[in-house]
């Protein structure tokens, strides 16, 4: 089950000329899951996003969801799967002539749900996404975090199986992206929805996601699960993306020899709560202080950094290096510029 | 003053004369020109119901009638309305020529409207899974309502203006009742008191229209 996507692609014709927006891809969703897709804007993800509803026709390949290919349906089953493929937008989408109510009652409407019901459904769904108060306003009075909880609501309404969301925070000061993105976590918790989320933001992945793929040039050059894109991130664009949390200054005034090295200790899992600082001043002859340290948790596992300056013999310093390597939790951290 | 007076059963008939003829036209207007308005704008979004050949045949079908001089328009379907109306004059008559005039005016400022509408909305609708009728009925209409109220005061203006041609097939009205005793008979008072009368009727059509529109922004 989940979502299923076998050597799809998707070339657009601009003007007479070929863009490959998506290459051959492969990509398994699973039930219940949220799914990150990270990358620059032209890299393909909006693209990629579109066609688990059909939104965008594939070129090639196959899309499966909850194991339904969708492009072997006719246009109205079509219709009838893409209602339990909720998505909400950057720019939220709303109709802006029609009432919360108004706007929440047309996807039920859209799936010939009993109408006698309708009003305790929205009031229902209101009620998930804290919105009761605002249910005869127009769109045009709301926030935009309000805008984007309508959406939600409106995405919910006939129970979806699968949440897109399309750079839904993007739109959104801090404050109200992190509510938005612990809304999603409840949604992805209580109803068992999968959520797909397309976003630039690294900040949105580590705060919602499980998994996270990286996208570059049109082809997901890198997936795996959020924790190890923090802790080991392997192509130059991923790096790219979580340099934040690397970007450790070494002081100016320190000089690199053979005697005075500066040493990076990445902490992984429970190990970044641990005492290897006690360790190392037991066990070595070295003068070792500390620059720079921090504990970055992501999916409430901790990430720890320890940015030390040693100084003393150069077969010291190559027996620290040596323990680090062989401690099982601990290695010593690349900078990522 | 005295002319003014012995005009007045003149002026009076022929305003009834006017808005007969704009009644019917914009009645029609609406009737067909809603719906191909509707039909040009769906048959050219992809998101929706793209058919090309058949949108370049009605787009080009609403050009060719929106090219014809008014005066020759008439001429030329003169045996049409004839057959529609059995008669070879009046304001009725002249109503044919009116509807098949404003039908694709309307028809082309509608889609305009609808051209307006951000493509998000469509989008999220199409996700949502609503039919295309569903979407036409409670997110293009609904969406456009501003500029459809718009599109119908303008059209409305045109017919006024145009129902002034009228008059070479007995139609009658106020533009006819200027152009037969104001200018083919000098008669300065009847043309300043029908051209002030159309002023008039305009003015007040365009801030009804207004004020229809402000109240349907609702927000």
């Amino acid at each position: 089950m989940g979502i299923e996507l076998k050597d799809v692609s998707k070339t657009f014709e601009v003007k007479g000329r070929k863009v490959e927006a998506l290459k051959p891809t492969d990509l398994i969703i699973n039930d219940g899951e949220i799914f990150g897709l990270i990358g620059f804007s032209g890299a393909g993800k909006s693209t990629l996003l579109r066609l688990i509803n059909l939104l965008e026709r594939p070129t090639t390949g196959s899309i499966t969801v909850n194991g339904v290919a969708l492009d072997r349906l006719s246009e109205k089953e079509l219709r009838i799967k893409r209602q339990k493929i909720g998505m909400i937008f950057q720019q939220f989408n709303l109709i802006e002539s029609k009432t919360v109510y108004e706007n929440i009652e047309f996807v039920l409407k859209a799936s010939k749900f009993d109408r006698h019901q309708v009003k305790s459904r929205v009031a229902e769904l209101l009620e998930l996404v804290g919105l009761s108060d605002k249910v005869h306003s127009f769109p045009g009075n709301l926030s935009g975090g309000q805008k984007q909880r309508v959406g939600i609501a409106r995405a919910l309404a006939n129970d979806p199986e699968v949440l897109l969301c399309d750079e839904a925070t993007s739109a959104l000061d801090p404050d109200t992206t992190k509510n938005i993105l612990k809304l999603l976590r409840k949604i992805n918790k209580n109803l068992g929805i999968t959520i797909v989320l397309i976003t630039h933001e690294m900040e949105v992945i580590k705060e919602v996601a499980d998994r996270v793929g990286v996208m570059s040039d049109g082809e997901i050059i890198e997936t795996n699960d959020v924790y190890n894109i923090f802790s080991h991130p392997e192509h130059k664009v991923t790096q790219g993306f979580v340099q934040d949390i690397y970007d450790f200054v070494i002081p100016p005034h320190i000089v690199e020899t053979d005697q005075s090295r500066v040493i990076t200790i990445k902490f992984l899992n429970e190990n970044a709560e641990a005492n290897y600082v006690n360790q190392l001043y037991r066990h070595f002859d070295l003068e070792i202080s500390i620059l720079n340290g921090r504990i970055e948790y992501i999916n409430d596992m901790p990430l720890g950094f320890l940015m030390l300056h040693v100084q003393g013999g150069s077969g010291e310093i190559g027996k620290l290096k040596r323990f680090i390597e062989e401690s099982k939790g601990i290695e010593e951290a690349e900078i990522y510029e | 003053m005295n002319r003014l007076v012995e005009i007045s059963p003149l002026l009076y008939k022929a305003l009834l004369e006017t808005t007969l003829m704009v009644s019917i036209s914009i009645f029609f207007a609406v009737l067909i020109g809603l719906p191909l308005g509707i039909l040009l704008y769906i048959t050219a979004n992809p998101l929706l119901f793209k058919i090309k050949p058949l949108n370049a045949f009605l787009g080009a079908l609403t050009n060719v009638i929106r090219s014809f001089p008014f005066i020759i328009l008439i001429v030329a379907i003169m045996p049409l309305a004839t057959w529609l109306t059995n008669s070879s004059h009046g304001p009725v008559f002249a109503s044919v020529a009116l509807s098949i005039a404003s039908i694709p005016l309307f028809a082309r400022l509608v889609e305009t409207s609808f051209n307006g509408i951000d493509k998000g909305v469509i989008e999220a609708s199409i996700a949502g899974g609503a039919s295309l009728f569903l979407i036409i009925t409670d997110v293009l209409i609904p969406e456009a309502k501003r500029g459809i109220t718009q599109a119908i005061t303008l059209t409305i203006i045109s017919v006024v203006a145009f129902s002034a041609t009228a008059g070479v097939v007995g139609g009658g009205g106020i533009g006819d009742l200027a152009i037969r005793y104001g200018y083919y008979r000098y008669d300065t008072v009847t043309m300043v008191a029908t051209v002030v009368v159309l002023i008039i009727i305009v003015q007040l059509i365009q801030i009804i229209g207004d004020y229809l529109s402000q109240r349907q922004e609702g927000r």
